[in-house]
């Protein structure tokens, strides 16, 4: 059978049954469909039900296999077949538990290639695991076929290529796919294949009447491979027994539509970020509508979501090992928005947002799917609790301030990967990674040479020659070298992304957008606190030089007292704005490809050990090659008035400016949020409420002691659950190099007095 | 005008002035929810646990106007207001200072916070009708009921504390009690059952916290050159915060 030419006509009028209207059945529009019919939960979470027999054998059966996959690497990858929606047999784990079915390969934890993105990473990532490619896939992709990685290294100038090297632009999407894109999987299961496939041609035949210029073409071709991909994936639900051209007709069918849609993308597509969307209260109408016909109980609901979960869990890519310690671990940012508030002022909470928490219960801590609640003061009482007791419970939460996001992007924002927001189904990214700041603050002072290497990276400048750095002459040389940094990183950014629209196209994830997506150009900082405290310490302590026999300026000896970024303190914080502020005015003066909107995140995922690995001396103090704090966090140990203190200094780095995200991870002992369960619960959904009420944007909560992580460190086989919060993601703690373990070790835990 | 000259205090917000240690926003620890604690500085009791010897002088401390005070801890009125919580006064003991608490608690009250005073209460004599009326919730610690055990712990006598605690029952005042289970010093059960007694006998101690020594205060008295006389002591496992917490309890009190 024709998936695509597949008869609606039958079926159409019984899957929406019970549902109410809107304009959603007449147009793609999940959100309206979701306004139409949520039944909002204000109530608490004792309906919540635990694991049934089924589930935690078929978990338990993968636990088993994730303790070999920890001191493998990897599980198993098929090393011969290229990747793609259709690519692979179906695969199962325990084909007579599974609930909901669909893997990345034929088998559980069997990494897939995809060389599109690039076929080194590819190569790399094989060797490391003892792993060969097979030879006539090599041949393909160095002979026939072009990836990603080649076309951009074919038309990168060499400013990006001196500063890539040098550390100050990196993390580029260059040698691999870039994600942070969602397609609208609720999509598939509202209005099935087929409708999306005829809304898509229709898309495409509007443009036969514009004239073919370069743009027209480029969408017309983007177009033409979106209806191929959604083909593709009815194609592939098929093998699995689901024929996904028509909506799905029962809240079961609803989640493994919606499963297999989101599987399609992560089948063939290795983004740094693969996030899900905001999928729960969707699901919901769904779930809602079983339970009240009788269809469905509460145990039975919960099993259909943790085997929905167990699935998330087990996403896999294959990645080199030097790209797991960029990022600590393995991380796939599965990220799931949960909760806000609607633009009516209804809650957007559901029992199925609890039912998702409650899979961290039902299946332990895990830092795969990325949950991330959207809080608001507004926020029914009863969820707030329950987000908090989680956060005391498991640590596996990340907070983004719902207030925020409906303010600037709507009522149905997901964020992708760890802080950035995106409406559903109508905008996409250009995950342009980071620059780091603190670097350079150093080229300012040295006139543009690399403190490490003497290169000459950065505009050449003439030598500081005083002996005390003086403020303004290094500010006025700071905004200079902003400039080239703003023009080489945009530069670079255009370049990746046209090579990767043209080699690595995301098919199916944009065949789940609308037509007219707007783009954004995701620019980052890292750095920011080391920047400001440096720039404070010159500015309100005396700061000296010091060069080598070179007259390059190598490390500082800082006398006397200095504001630090994190205490509240307007001296320092109004730096860290100014910072904030310059930059992206500076990203904004850039020519963007097709157009993108300049965003910039204030995120360096954990990539804060690594820049700081490869930046020198600061003049904060901070020694050469010391981690930088993650994200927007103040530097550790410096933020000397608790919790409150730190974050409100965060809150004042304008969201106007860094529309991509700022991101603060806080560490907290649970005695220092009370001394029994219900205060310690209280006292943080306080927190929550206090911290969004003053502007800020986002907040990793980790409740946990030192104790427990060196005794992890020491004793990893006895926590092979422990999740901790990173910079917007959590990660396994014991999977984490050593070097990082400590890194999260040192960083300030706010304790009681 | 008149009316405003005749309710005057005697010592305005803006001119009293007072020593202080630090400060600090912090949760769940100086009563409820997320506060703006000022410690301030001078104690006239040397306890022997004491984790905070750095607030023992007077001289030590940063002297500062209570509307400078309040300044700071207006500046989280807007979060303190959102996340639930308030003002407390310690130190160091706030009533070595009571013209400066009174401001502070007073224009705490303005700020429309919460307020809380933590005392040992050895100089609540010191502390007017118009300090207390100021004062949402006291947190009194009580070092030990038995006078001969508490001379060894905090060098002074526990009769003022006693009739502080008094005074505050028969004002109907709010009051949080804490007592730290130091073992070898403070947990004899005949004294922490009489502790208990007294307290239940006040009728207005809302919960007693009973705090576990801990060896955090260690490294400061190193630092300050001063002899640890708890350098040796174990903190209480859980079993001993259990009995003591029971004893509590069993007198009809909330203990946590």
């Amino acid at each position: 059978m024709d998936p695509v030419r597949a008869d609606l006509g039958g079926v159409a009028a019984d899957p929406w049954q019970g549902f109410t209207g809107g304009c959603w059945p007449d147009r793609i529009d999940v959100r309206d469909f979701i306004q139409s019919n949520v039944t909002p939960y204000t109530g608490d979470a004792a309906f919540l039900a635990g694991p049934t027999e089924r589930t935690r054998a078929l978990w338990s059966r993968l636990i088993a296999m994730f303790a070999e996959e920890r001191s493998r690497g990897i599980y198993d990858v098929d090393a011969r077949t290229p990747a793609s929606i259709t690519s692979h047999a179906p695969g199962y784990i325990d084909r007579e538990r599974e609930l909901i079915t669909g893997l990345q390969t034929d088998a559980p934890l069997r990494r897939a290639i995809m060389p599109n993105g690039g076929l080194r990473m590819v190569e790399n990532g094989l060797a490391a695991y003892g792993y060969q490619l097979d030879p006539a896939v090599r041949e393909v992709f160095t002979r026939y076929r072009k990836t990603h990685n080649d076309g951009v290294f074919d038309a990168y100038p060499a400013d990006v290529l001196a500063a890539r090297r040098a550390h100050v632009i990196t993390g580029l999407p260059d040698a691999y796919g870039r994600g942070r894109i969602i397609g609208d999987y609720r999509r598939v299961p509202l209005y099935g294949v087929g409708r999306l496939i005829a809304a898509k041609r229709a898309e495409k035949a509007a443009l036969d009447a514009r004239p073919s210029t370069a743009e027209v073409i480029r969408d017309r071709e983007e177009l033409a491979e979106q209806i191929r991909a959604l083909g593709e994936l009815a194609e592939m639900a098929a093998s699995y027994g689901h024929d996904v051209t028509r909506p799905a007709a029962t809240a079961r069918e609803a989640i493994q539509w919606l499963y297999l849609a989101y599987l399609a993308a992560v089948k063939e597509q290795n983004g740094a970020a693969m996030s899900l969307g905001r999928t729960s209260t969707f699901l919901d109408v769904y779930l809602e509508r079983d339970l009240r016909a009788g269809r469905l109980t509460e145990i039975e609901a919960q099993e259909l979501i943790d085997d929905f979960i167990i699935k998330l869990r087990i996403v896999r890519f294959l990645r080199t090992p030097e790209y797991d310690q960029l990022f600590s671990g393995d991380p796939t940012w599965v990220t799931e928005t949960i909760g806000g508030i609607g633009r009516d002022g209804r809650p957007l909470v559901t029992r199925t947002s609890f039912r998702y928490l409650q899979t961290l219960y039902n299946l332990g801590p895990a830092p795969e799917p990325n949950l991330t609640v959207l809080w608001s003061p507004a926020l029914p009482d009863g969820f707030k609790r329950f987000c908090a007791q989680v956060s005391i419970d498991t640590s596996s939460i990340q907070y983004e301030s719902d207030d925020l996001l409906r303010a600037r992007w709507g009522d149905d924002t997901a964020i992708a990967c760890c802080v950035s927001a995106m409406e559903v189904g109508k905008q996409m990214q250009f995950f342009g990674a980071r620059v780091n700041l603190a670097k350079t603050l150093l080229y300012a002072i040295n006139g543009g040479r690399d403190e490490n290497s003497g290169a000459q990276v950065g505009p050449a400048l003439p030598p500081l020659t005083g002996d005390v750095l003086d403020y303004a002459e290094v500010t006025a040389r700071f905004d200079t070298m902003m400039d080239w940094l703003a023009k080489t990183y945009v530069d670079a950014l255009n370049v990746i992304h046209y090579m990767h629209d043209k080699y690595a196209y995301e098919r199916l994830e944009m065949a789940l957008h609308d037509y007219g997506v707007l783009r954004t150009m995701a620019c980052g900082i890292a750095g920011l606190s080391v920047a400001a405290d440096s720039l404070a310490a010159i500015r309100y302590a005396t700061v000296r030089p010091v060069r080598d026999e070179d007259g390059l300026i190598v490390d500082y000896v800082t006398e006397g007292e200095f504001p630090a970024y994190g205490n509240d303190d307007d001296r320092a914080d109004e730096i860290a704005v100014w910072l904030v502020r310059t930059f992206m005015d500076k990203v904004r003066r850039r020519q963007t490809y097709r157009g993108a909107l300049h965003t910039q995140s204030v995120l360096t995922i954990t990539s804060n050990v690594v820049y700081g690995k490869h930046t020198g001396s600061t003049p904060d103090g901070r020694r050469s090659g010391e981690p930088f704090a993650p994200g927007a966090n103040p530097m550790n140990g410096r933020d000397r008035h608790g919790l409150v203190a730190a974050a409100l200094s965060v809150a004042k780095l304008p969201y106007s400016h860094a529309e991509d995200g700022i991101s603060l991870t806080e560490s907290i002992t649970p005695a220092a949020l009370g001394r029994t369960r219900e205060e310690r619960v209280g006292n943080l959904v306080g927190i929550l409420d206090g911290y969004v009420t003053c502007g800020g944007y986002h907040m990793n909560v980790n409740v946990l002691d030192r104790a427990t992580l060196l005794d992890a460190m020491d004793h990893p086989e006895r926590y092979p659950q422990l999740t901790i919060r990173v910079s917007g993601y959590a990660v396994n703690f014991v999977r984490l190099t050593r070097e990082q373990q400590l890194d999260v070790v040192n960083r300030t835990f706010h304790e009681s007095v | 005008m008149t009316a405003g000259l005749l309710q005057a205090p005697a010592a305005p917000v803006a001119t009293a002035t007072g020593s202080v240690h630090s400060w600090d926003i912090s949760t769940g620890v100086d009563g409820p929810g997320t506060r703006f604690v000022v410690f301030t500085a001078g104690c006239p009791l040397r306890c022997a646990y004491c984790h905070n010897p750095d607030t023992w002088s007077g001289r030590t401390g940063q002297r500062m106007s209570a509307a400078d005070v309040l300044d700071l801890a207006g500046r989280y009125r807007r979060f303190i207001g959102a996340a639930g919580g308030g003002l407390t006064v310690s130190g160091g003991e706030p009533l070595l200072q009571p013209a400066f608490t009174r401001a502070l608690l007073a224009g705490a009250k303005d700020l429309g916070l919460h307020t809380a005073l933590d005392t040992s209460g050895y100089l609540g004599a010191r502390a007017d009708d118009a300090l207390l009326d100021a004062t949402d919730l006291v947190l009194l610690d009580i070092k030990s009921f038995d006078p001969a055990i508490a001379r060894r712990v905090t060098g002074r006598g526990i009769a003022p504390t006693l009739a502080f605690a008094r005074r505050l029952a028969a004002r109907r005042q709010p009051v949080w009690v804490r007592f730290v289970l130091v073992p070898g010093w403070t947990d004899d059960p005949g004294n922490v059952a009489a502790l208990a007694r007294f307290t239940a006998s006040l009728g207005n101690v809302e919960r007693v916290d009973v705090l576990p020594f801990h060896q955090l205060g260690a490294a400061k008295y190193a630092r300050l050159r001063l002899d640890y006389p708890c350098a040796g002591v174990t903190p209480p496992t859980g079993e001993q915060v259990g009995r003591a917490r029971a004893a509590f309890t069993a007198a009809g009190l909330h203990a946590i």
